[in-house]
């Protein structure tokens, strides 16, 4: 795994940080154009899968814990959830932007600071749900031999 | 609807039909694997013929992206080949095909036209999304707008499914570092015993 498969390291090499800023790109962009949360969480996991595939599963639990990713499902899930209490312990109810800052009336930097702060929370949860079942799988074999690809 | 879009809706769905059939026929699970992430994206090129691209954009991620990666790895852990079955080619089966499939056709003429202004999906609640986004929101994306704030329970939800997905499998497996350090004695003492 080490000594072969030159063209598929050097390429994935490439190609990773590409695929991050890519996941990135769709998460903050999510609200001008097709994406958001979900589809960037997959790609931010799948960024790391790919790293797993090439490298070795052992490498990529080397690289992101697979403690780090339930955590960031986990985290996720209450950074979202927490937004709701927040807009409640500020008088609204349950998940209404409108009341996480103070603005006068018509004004929307509640509803983007929601918005975004529960992306967030979808995003890490995706991409940690995703990574956790991913390490459940393939952290069972322990290689992937020459001729499975 | 012109002639060029019926012709990329007529092709693409050709496509669908022949990859469908070509998978139930296969028995090699890493072309079975290969060809369901070719299916999502020929789902989703059609979908985005279809003008929904935050959908089209969720099937290529999903459907493409991480399902293939994860079927891949969860075939690798089953051996590489489907066991084959019996020609089942028994009446009753043959005939619930056909009836079921009649019925969805016939259940099609009711359908409203796409696009259509007057069906109940663009004139009651997405007529009135489209009117009160801009003042209500501000996000030039109304599909956004609604997943994330009109419906932010909805999405919550569904978040809470994938998280609920993740655990749920991690609680039946076992998170990866523990599975690879116990494999050597997992399979020294399967070996024993067989």
């Amino acid at each position: 795994m080490t000594s072969h498969h030159v063209i598929l390291r050097v390429i994935s090499k490439m190609l990773m940080p590409v695929i991050v800023v890519y996941a990135f790109y769709v998460q903050f962009h999510g609200d001008y154009g097709p994406g958001g949360g979900f589809q960037a969480g997959v790609i931010l996991a799948v960024a790391v899968i790919l790293y797993a595939l090439v490298f070795g599963v052992p490498e990529a639990l080397r690289a992101v814990p697979a403690l780090f990713a339930g955590s960031l499902a986990a985290f996720g899930l209450l950074l979202y959830a927490g937004v709701g209490v927040w807009a409640m312990l500020n008088g609204g109810s349950y998940l209404d932007y409108d009341f996480l800052v103070n603005e006068p009336a018509g004004g929307h930097a509640g509803q983007h600071l929601g918005i975004l702060l529960i992306e967030l929370g979808v995003l890490f949860t995706v991409s940690g749900s995703m990574l956790t079942i991913f390490y459940a799988f393939a952290g069972r074999v322990a290689e992937i031999r020459d001729e499975d690809w | 609807m012109d002639i060029g879009t019926s012709l990329i809706n007529v092709s693409l769905l050709a496509m669908l039909f022949v990859v469908a059939i070509a998978i139930v026929r296969m028995r090699n699970l890493f072309a079975i694997v290969m060809l369901a992430g070719a299916y999502s994206l020929i789902s989703a090129t059609w979908f985005v013929v279809l003008d929904a691209v935050d959908v089209a954009f969720t099937e290529a991620a999903v459907g493409a992206g991480i399902s293939t990666a994860l079927m891949l790895g969860a075939m690798l852990l089953t051996s590489r080949t489907a066991k084959s079955e019996r020609a089942l080619l028994g009446a009753v089966p043959f005939f619930v095909c056909i009836v079921t499939g009649a019925v969805l056709i016939y259940a099609t003429i009711d359908l409203p036209a796409l696009g259509d202004a007057v069906a109940p999906a663009n004139a009651h609640v997405g007529a009135q999304y489209l009117e009160r986004v801009e003042g209500e929101i501000g996000v030039p994306n109304v599909v956004t707008a609604v997943l994330a704030s009109y419906r932010g329970f909805d999405t919550l939800g569904e978040t809470g499914v994938i998280f609920a997905a993740g655990l749920a499998v991690v609680l039946l497996l076992g998170f990866g570092e523990r599975s690879l350090s116990d494999r050597g004695a997992k399979s020294r003492r399967g070996g024993k015993t067989k």
